[in-house]
């Protein structure tokens, strides 16, 4: 299991703070709900998310997102997750997450985390972080700007079989 | 240890102890989904579980609401591979004539109160309205969900929320439940259940707990919990079938928060965009033109909620140039409006009225808002590009219609 996510980040910003209520709608669309393949479903990540609009075509395999409070809230499309996962963003860390997002990220075994506390100041738009799941911590040229909320079981187990539907097989 | 309501109802669902906190299996009384993430459950239902028969073919239920009928091919297309699984599993399809979904659950007694359901409907928790467990889910949850019939689930904290003093009058329950929304805001019951008491809430009709329900997603709750009164047992036993008896908090329950909103000075309520919790006085924004106006939707969509309205259109006309609509939520609804004459009522004074479904809510049943456009409805979000591309404002229907005769913001007061 993946437990070191490195590359550049992607701090979602108004006025110098993370915006918060990121809802689906702003993340994934609701006029492109239609689609079934996820390799379609990149290409509208953060596309109705004022200020992002481009962020499909910028973001890079890898890159780490980085959003506010209460990311995710609204619907309960599944694609709002995935459109990461298409694009092969490396994670999504939220200050905090709706409860439908949330379920959605760990089931599909999508790795999306709660940030506990995050420096900002010493936080900048391509700047290249290390998130290590383990030690709960993420760094910045090996100097520690934030650190996460501890991880349940059930996210890990998830995240180590690849999904629910592989996970519910061991149980 | 005394259990809070979702406490209750989750541990007569699992074989595990239930609290605050804990993460158990549940078993689910009723497996959905809707005709958005429908497809993709089916894909993913197909893809891990090939040739598989769903868990239990009578607890599992299409409805579908969203895009009614289907306006493009793509919506077409899903809402037909959605058919075909059914036809090949058996399972029972609410088509797009239905309604929409956790309503049409109510209505036919597929959950009682104390049921469990989940969906792949955000605003399923509605039916805590109820006294239910309901939860929305995304499309890879509920594909295991069918094959499995229980899922695993964070057992939320609870917030309680006392309501003091009795709806003014001229207050309908939307006006009590923007308040609660804007008091609480988006964030103010994050991942939490909450319950709600005090004599406002006990004298809420069905269609009255259904509206305060389904703006729990807007205040960041996993699912709100309205205690049953004797007539909702009553409708819910009628249209079960069964013995329903409810499931109500213990003596001693532990909450995470306890808040009080006095109602006893309430005016009519509204939110201005582009979030659900910017709510202020109806009466602030009454130099406000309005465009267009939409009533329906899960939150304010039922038989009484648009009979109410009826009433108050009756020998009037929307004013010139304004398009309003009325999407009723679901088809039993539809026929005892169209019965009763209320239907009549809205066509006569110049409503376009269409036929049962989620309505604005979903791109494109009845239209989208345009560029700039500012529309008053009586849905439960307003979020930039949700309805349309115009500026949305979440009202009762009574502010609703008065807005559409008006051709501004107002209140009911004013057109009586």
């Amino acid at each position: 299991m993946q437990t070191v996510f490195e590359g550049k980040a992607w701090p979602l910003l108004r006025d110098g703070k993370l915006i918060d209520d990121i809802d689906t709608d702003m993340i994934y669309h609701n006029s492109h709900l239609a689609i079934t393949d996820i390799k379609q479903m990149g290409q509208y990540a953060l596309g109705n998310l004022k200020g992002y609009e481009s962020f499909a075509k910028e973001a890079k395999p890898g890159d780490i997102v980085v959003a506010g409070q209460n990311f995710g809230s609204g619907s309960s499309r599944q694609q709002a997750i995935d459109c990461f996962k298409s694009l092969g963003i490396g994670c999504v860390l939220v200050m905090s997450i709706g409860a439908i997002s949330k379920r959605n990220a760990i089931n599909s075994g999508y790795p999306l985390f709660i940030v506990e506390q995050i420096d900002l100041g010493a936080l900048k738009t391509g700047d290249t972080i290390r998130v290590d799941i383990d030690k709960l911590e993420i760094t910045k040229a090996g100097q520690k700007v934030g650190s996460l909320a501890p991880i349940s079981k059930v996210q890990r187990d998830i995240l180590e079989a690849g999904n629910v539907f592989e996970y519910a097989k061991k149980l | 240890m005394p259990k809070t309501m979702i406490e209750k109802i989750l541990q007569a669902h699992s074989k595990e102890d239930v609290n605050a906190g804990g993460i158990v299996w549940i078993d689910i009384d009723v497996r959905s989904a809707r005709d958005f993430g429908g497809a993709n459950v089916v894909k993913a239902f197909n893809q891990h579980y090939p040739g598989d028969k769903v868990n239990d073919v009578s607890k599992t239920v299409f409805t579908f609401d969203c895009n009614v009928p289907a306006n493009t091919i793509a919506y077409a297309s899903n809402q037909h591979a959605c058919r075909k699984f059914a036809r090949g599993q058996g399972i029972k399809v609410f088509d797009c004539d239905a309604g929409i979904g956790s309503h049409v659950a109510i209505e036919n007694g597929l959950v009682v109160p104390g049921s469990t359901m989940v969906g792949t409907d955000s605003h399923l928790n509605i039916l805590g309205a109820i006294g239910a467990f309901g939860q929305g889910m995304g499309d890879q949850d509920i594909a295991f969900v069918f094959r499995a019939g229980k899922t695993w689930f964070e057992i939320p904290e609870t917030m309680k929320i006392d309501i003091k003093g009795k709806l003014p009058k001229g207050c309908t329950a939307k006006d009590l439940t923007l308040k609660v929304c804007g008091t609480l805001t988006s964030k103010g019951a994050l991942g939490m259940a909450m319950e709600f008491y005090g004599e406002a809430i006990d004298s809420l009709d069905l269609a009255g707990r259904i509206t305060l329900a389904s703006m729990a997603t807007e205040m960041g709750a996993i699912a709100p919990m309205i205690p049953p009164s004797k007539d909702i047992l009553k409708f819910c036993g009628k249209a079960s079938g069964k013995k329903v008896e409810g499931v109500f908090s213990d003596k001693g329950a532990k909450y995470a928060k306890e808040i009080t909103i006095d109602i006893s000075n309430l005016k009519p309520q509204i939110a201005k965009p582009p979030k659900p919790d910017n709510v202020v006085d109806v009466e602030s924004l009454k130099d406000i033109k309005v465009d267009s106006v939409f009533i329906g939707s899960c939150t304010n969509g039922t038989y009484d909620d648009l009979a109410r309205a009826a009433k108050l259109v009756k020998g009037r006309h929307v004013k010139e140039g304004i398009l309003a609509s009325v999407v009723p939520a679901t088809m039993a609804g539809y026929k005892r409006l169209l019965k009763e004459g209320h239907i009549a009522t809205f066509v006569e004074a110049g409503f376009l009225v269409s036929n049962p479904g989620c309505g604005g809510c979903a791109s494109g049943q009845i239209g989208m808002t345009g560029k700039d456009e500012v529309q008053v409805s009586t849905s439960n979000r307003n979020f930039a590009g949700k309805q349309g591309d115009g500026f949305t404002y979440l009202a009762s229907p009574d502010t609703a219609v008065a807005s559409a005769l008006l051709g501004r913001i107002a209140t009911a007061e004013e057109v009586k």
